[in-house]
C-alpha cells in the first residue's frame, strides 16, 4: 500500500518555512517515526531553501511543488520547480569541509547539501521541460500507521 | 530577531528568544549578533534553548557570530535542543564550538581561552 500527497507553494522563504511544515506535519499523521520526521524536516528545508535561493535567481517567482509517496519502508520525497537548471546539470556533491582551519576561514555556508546526502538515502535528479525534479528517497520504519 | 543579553561574572549571556534560526532569518540574526556583542566580554554563551529547528544558513549565521567576536573572544552554545544538535553533529560544527547541554552547565564553566 502506497500513501501519497502532493502540494505546492510559492518559492519565497516564508511560504517555504509553513509548506515544508505542513509536509512534514502531514507525514508524521501517516505514522512515520518523529525522529525520522525531523530529519525529513532538515534534509526537505535544504532542497526548498535552494529552490527559493537558486532555481528562480534572477526570474519570476515561481512553485515548489512537494509530492511525497509513502510505503511501509519508504518515503519518496519529490521536490519540483520550474526555474533554472543545476550547474552543469549536476548536483552538489556535499562534501565535508574542512573544519581543522583557522577563524577566519571557517565555512559559512555549503552545508545544505551535505545534510541532505547525509540524512537522505538516496538522491536523484531529473531535468525536463518542465523543470527540475529532486527526488529524496528515506528508509522509514513506520509506526503503526492510521488507517486511511 | 528577539535576543536578550545578560552579563554576569565576566561573561555575556545571549538568549535567542525565537523557536527557528532559518534561512528568512539568518541574516537578522547576525546582524542583531554584531550589534549585541560589539565591545562586550571575551566570552559569549548563545542560549538556544528556545531555538526548535536549525537550517543551514541559521548554521551559517552562527559561524558569523564567532567570527565577528574576532579573535580573544569566544563563542560558546549551551541548550542546543535535539534537531539543532542535530544538525551541528551532522556538520561536524560540534568540534568547532564548545556545547554544553544547558546554560547552567555553560555558566559553571568559567573559562576564556585565546
Amino acid at each position: 500500500m502506497v500513501d501519497s500527497f502532493s502540494c505546492s507553494f510559492t518559492a519565497t522563504e516564508l511560504a517555504a518555512r509553513t509548506g515544508v511544515q505542513d509536509v512534514v506535519n502531514r507525514l508524521r499523521e501517516m505514522g512515520v517515526p518523529e525522529a525520522r520526521a525531523d530529519e525529513v524536516q532538515i534534509a526537505l528545508t535544504e532542497a526548498v531553501n535552494n529552490v527559493v535561493e537558486h532555481a528562480y535567481a534572477g526570474m519570476d517567482v515561481g512553485d515548489v511543488r512537494i509530492r511525497c509517496n509513502l510505503d511501509p519502508e519508504q518515503l519518496w520525497i519529490s521536490i519540483g520547480d520550474a526555474g533554472v537548471p543545476f550547474k552543469d546539470g549536476q548536483l552538489p556533491a556535499g562534501t565535508r569541509q574542512d573544519l581543522n582551519v583557522s577563524l577566519e576561514e571557517l565555512p559559512e555556508g555549503g552545508f545544505g547539501w551535505l545534510l541532505i546526502r547525509e540524512l537522505a538515502t538516496d538522491v536523484q535528479y531529473e531535468r525536463n521541460d518542465a523543470g527540475n525534479n529532486l527526488s529524496l528517497r528515506f528508509e522509514i520504519q513506520m509506526r503503526n500507521a492510521k488507517p486511511a | 530577531m528577539s535576543l536578550t543579553s545578560t552579563t554576569a561574572d565576566g561573561t555575556q549571556i545571549v538568549t535567542v528568544n525565537a523557536e527557528r534560526i532559518d534561512a528568512a532569518m539568518a541574516i537578522q540574526f547576525k546582524e542583531d549578533m554584531r550589534s549585541t556583542t560589539e565591545n562586550g566580554p571575551d566570552r559569549v554563551i548563545l542560549d538556544l534553548s528556545e531555538v526548535k529547528f536549525i537550517d543551514s544558513s541559521g548554521l551559517g549565521a552562527i559561524v558569523a557570530a564567532m567570527k565577528q567576536l574576532g579573535q580573544g573572544r569566544k563563542l560558546d552554545l549551551a541548550g542546543l535542543t535535539p534537531m539543532v544538535d542535530k544538525v551541528f553533529r551532522l556538520t561536524r560544527m560540534d568540534t568547532v564550538f564548545d556545547l554544553y547541554p544547558s546554560l547552567p552547565d555553560a555558566q559553571a564553566v568559567n573559562r576564556v581561552e585565546s
